[in-house]
């Protein structure tokens, strides 16, 4: 082991670390110069010749020193590294813009004062109509989507065999990719049918449409996680099965089913299709969901962008809202993640 | 047979009751709180399927009762002219659209959000990866019109430049000529949609990847194989379905994605044969739009629309489903 | 209190899989009675019959008859549920529910049955720990989790949480395999003292486990993987390991096969 072959060979030819950022300055030199030479002006393509030369040059360099497997490593790695960089910019952009033109007329005026005496083309108004709306639509999908996800779950993990337990298996994954549209249409078509003019609840209920396979699949999941031990140990104790499956089964796994819970309702708060096809929207305070046109948050986004031809306090209501709906989304998403931690079998 | 016959059998040969026997006592003394529950459970299950029944029912006869009037071909008419009389419209467009943005979509949202799910597992430095997976995960639940917004006013503006850079080196194709209209076309479309799902095809790929067992990692590392190969050996071939599966995901949220086509696109009733000239239309997007002054034929007709749109993403998740089935089989990295 | 079980031609099967045949023993009152044999032998799955957790087990049937004193366990119009009242069960790995403190792991069993009287409570549970001889090591903590105890501890809440309902027979499907040495002479002190209250049947891999504790040994054995689970033979356990009746119970606890 001590001849001079053995160590240099594990040893072999390696690049010194520096070498990815010393490949990357002399290709984007390289690039300016042929940029300059060739009368190019977009700087885009200034960067995209940098980015090939470096791969290629990361390439031919390593191949000559490493060889063509550490090459092809390499060359892979800043492939990642770049769509990475890539991807990341469109979602910095995102978060950036809305925050910084959402503040603008985001302030307690706009959270407490419908669009009642507003034109969409005015200065002024705000989105309290809108919170309501969204707070009382969303609130009663919860309350009619939650409890059937969650009984369907209990359906399919404690008591489900046979053909129906397939058959609702089947259809929770076929329900989990319809469209939010086609939830829309569905009650749209029930509305025609009934000849109602549109009001909150019925957005509700194409929520509820949405969030119930939600529910259901989260629910399957952590109700699949309590250990069938402790179902045992229950049933051992002469426990009847139906209080076995409330008291022991689901307070064990209530902090992962509340998350669940809560993210689908993140999810549904966000839709705007079905409620346009049915709460159609409305500048006014309406706190009746069961009768008249009520707004939403995202349906007020979406018809302050489209109904304003333009106008500038349009879009910055619109950024604003934006921003509030964000804000209330994340907010769900971050509470039900510290639920999760915090109610965490220990 | 009733119980009381079942006691006599049980009395008559002790020792040998049959075993339906005991089933049926079994049953037989189930508890009244029992019974409830079984049943509030089982019947959440079949309010379940009785919606999807009825979803299923329902368009189909709204749409039955548009098609009926229809004076064009449903299938190959190039217009949506529900108002004339008689009426005439067609989904030709918006299949063809439907399809070519979420085409464009999952072209570019694929490969990107694979790279991002290997560097979170493997590229990324280990305090870098958690904050950003977890930030990713939030983008995920960023509502659809937030998106539909930021494109309309932020993306579209900066389309230009592409573009023209597009219309200059490839224009010669046709399919990326430029008449230097505002680049709300399909292509547009396509990249926004690609943002949109690039979380959610990220996520679920991630996760799918930190689970590859240490073992097949150490496996080909034990060979002496490079990062590369070790991700193409072990990691891979041990992901792909749980890919296809996500892909699939995000391909049902870009075909039925209504608010972020409807903000960007400038619609057109007809097929485009330049992805970068505005114009053109998806199933939602055509929805959305026409929904507001439609007549009750108009909606029924939008109905009609809505029931293709939800036949296709039925196929393409069964099309996943199939995949993934299959995969599951082959692979003997799930076992 | 306790109660005699006499079991006559019991056959329990998983789906098609006949798991035991035609098994019948008598279990006496007061006494501890070790089941011993090879893994797959259906030692567990007989013992899961003797409370009617084995139909618990997806596809899981029994024939036969397993009768309590003088009521069938499986005759007409007997509720399971009444029965696991009556034959109580600890198992394998501790299993106190997660959610709860120690108090109401012990309370679990009257309050889930929804029949119990507040000022009753604090006694049961403290006569309960007393008589898993855990009271001393938790009586200044009855409200953490149950979790938070060492896997004895855990085992021995386990126990207190069965004896808690007062059941007739307690059924014990291997309690220590989890546990290091000192907590398993614990827990062996334990079913000693139990045995004055409870029949007690003990499933265990452990010889000199079932040698120490046990009165009476059963052997189970099956012919070949595959092939159904049988009852050897039943004796004083002294004479089991001392002089058995079977050359393959001989062989067995001589370590010849197994």
């Amino acid at each position: 082991m001590s001849d001079k072959n053995g160590s240099t060979s594990l040893r072999g030819a390696s690049l010194p670390r520096w070498s990815p950022w010393a490949i990357a300055a002399g290709s984007l030199a390289l690039a300016v110069v042929i940029g300059l030479a060739g009368g190019l002006d977009s700087h885009v393509q200034w960067g995209l010749i940098a980015a090939v030369l470096f791969v290629l040059g990361t390439y031919g360099v390593t191949a000559r020193v490493e060889g063509r497997r550490q090459a092809k490593d390499r060359v892979m790695t800043s492939l990642v590294w770049v769509a990475f960089l890539l991807a990341v910019v469109p979602l910095v952009s995102l978060v950036w813009v809305t925050v910084k033109r959402g503040v603008k007329v985001l302030d307690v005026y706009f959270l407490t004062h419908s669009m009642g005496v507003v034109a969409d083309t005015e200065p002024g108004g705000g989105i309290y109509h809108a919170i309501i709306g969204s707070l009382e639509q969303v609130g009663l999908a919860t309350l009619i989507g939650a409890p059937v996800g969650v009984l369907t779950a209990i359906y399919l993990v404690e008591y489900g065999r046979g053909a129906l337990a397939r058959a609702v298996t089947f259809f929770v994954d076929v329900m989990t990719g319809i469209p939010s549209i086609v939830a829309g249409l569905f009650i749209l078509s029930l509305m025609l049918m009934t000849k109602t003019q549109p009001f909150g609840f019925a957005g509700s209920l194409a929520l509820a449409i949405l969030m119930m396979p939600v529910v259901v699949r989260s629910t399957e999941e952590m109700l699949k996680l309590v250990p069938n031990e402790l179902r045992e140990a229950s049933l051992a104790l002469g426990v009847p099965k139906w209080r076995t499956i409330l008291k022991v089964v689901l307070p064990t796994s209530l902090g992962g089913i509340t998350t669940g819970i809560v993210l689908a309702v993140a999810r549904i708060a966000g839709e705007t299709a079905p409620v346009l096809l049915l709460v159609f929207g409305n500048p006014f305070i309406n706190t009746n969901p069961f009768e008249g046109a009520q707004s939403s948050l995202p349906l007020y986004i979406y018809q302050q962008y489209a109904n304003s031809a333009g106008s500038g306090a349009a879009y910055d209501r619109a950024w604003a809202a934006s921003l509030t709906l964000i804000a209330f989304v994340m907010i769900l998403n971050l509470a039900a993640r510290g639920l999760a931690r915090w109610k965490a079998p220990r | 047979m009733d119980i009381s016959t079942q006691h006599t059998d049980a009395a008559a040969s002790p020792g040998l009751p049959g075993p339906a026997a005991h089933q049926r006592a079994a049953r037989g003394a189930t508890r009244p709180g029992d019974r409830i529950f079984i049943g509030l459970t089982r019947g959440s299950g079949i309010l379940l399927l009785v919606i999807m029944a009825a979803i299923a029912v329902f368009l189909t006869y709204r749409a039955c009762l548009a098609i009926s009037d229809d004076q064009g071909d449903f299938l190959t008419t190039f217009e949506w002219n529900t108002n004339l009389i008689p009426p005439s419209f067609g989904i030709a467009v918006l299949v063809y659209g439907t399809i070519v943005s979420s085409v464009i979509a999952m072209v570019i949202a694929v490969p990107v959000a694979v790279a991002i799910a290997l560097f979170l597992t493997h590229y990324a430095p280990r305090r870098l990866s958690g904050p950003i997976a977890y930030v990713i995960d939030l983008l995920a639940a960023v509502p659809s019109i937030v998106y539909g917004l930021w494109g309309a006013l932020v993306l579209v503006p900066h389309m230009d430049g592409l573009f023209g850079w597009l219309d200059e080196y490839l224009g010669w194709t046709g399919i990326f000529s430029w008449d230097g209209g505002a680049p709300r076309s399909m292509l547009t479309v396509g990249v926004l949609l690609a943002i949109m799902i690039l979380p959610i095809i990220t996520n679920v790929s991630r996760e799918v990847f930190r689970q590859v067992p240490r073992m097949h990692e150490e496996a080909a590392l034990a060979l002496g194989a490079t990062r590369w190969e070790v991700i193409r050996m072990s990691v891979l071939p041990f992901g792909r379905s749980g890919v296809i599966s996500a892909s699939m995901l995000g391909l049902g949220r870009a075909l039925g994605e209504t608010m972020a086509v409807a903000t960007v696109l400038s619609p057109t009733f007809d097929i485009k044969a330049s992805l970068l000239d505005p114009g053109g239309g998806t199933f939602a997007q055509n929805i959305a739009s026409k929904f507001s002054e439609a007549t009750e034929f108009g909606r029924d007709a939008l109905i009609a629309s809505g029931l293709v749109l939800f036949v296709i993403t039925l196929l393409v998740n069964g099309a996943a489903r199939l995949i993934i089935a299959r995969r599951k089989e082959y692979s003997g990295a799930n076992a | 209190m306790a109660k005699r079980i006499d079991v006559s031609g019991l056959t329990a099967y998983y789906g098609s899989h006949k798991a035991i045949e035609d098994i019948s023993m008598t279990v006496e009152p007061r006494s501890v009675t070790a089941f011993i044999g090879p893994s797959g032998c259906g030692k567990s799955t007989f013992l899961r019959t003797l409370n009617r957790m084995h139909e618990v087990t997806p596809g899981g049937r029994v024939e036969g008859k397993v009768m309590l004193d003088s009521e069938d366990l499986y005759g007409t119009g007997i509720d399971p549920v009444d029965v696991r009242r009556e034959v109580g069960m600890v198992f394998q790995r501790p299993n106190p529910f997660p959610t709860m403190s120690i108090f109401d792991n012990v309370a679990a069993g009257l309050r889930l049955n929804g029949k119990y009287k507040k000022s009753e409570l604090n006694d049961v549970v403290e006569k309960s720990l007393k008589g898993a001889n855990l009271w001393n090591e938790v009586k200044d903590r009855l409200n953490k989790p149950g979790s938070g105890l060492s896997g004895g501890q855990q085992q021995r809440l386990c126990i207190a949480r069965a004896i808690a309902v007062e059941p007739k027979v307690l059924l014990m499907d291997e309690p220590c395999s989890a546990l290091d040495p000192i907590s398993t002479l614990a827990i062996e002190d334990l079913i000693g003292e139990l045995k004055e209250r409870f029949t007690i049947v003990i499933v265990t891999h452990n010889m000199q486990q079932a040698a120490r504790v046990s009165d009476r040994t059963a052997f189970f054995n099956l012919a070949a993987v595959g092939q159904p689970g049988r009852l050897i033979e039943i004796d004083d356990t002294e004479r089991i390991f001392s002089n058995p009746s079977v050359q393959a119970t001989e062989d067995y606890i001589s370590g010849r096969f197994g």
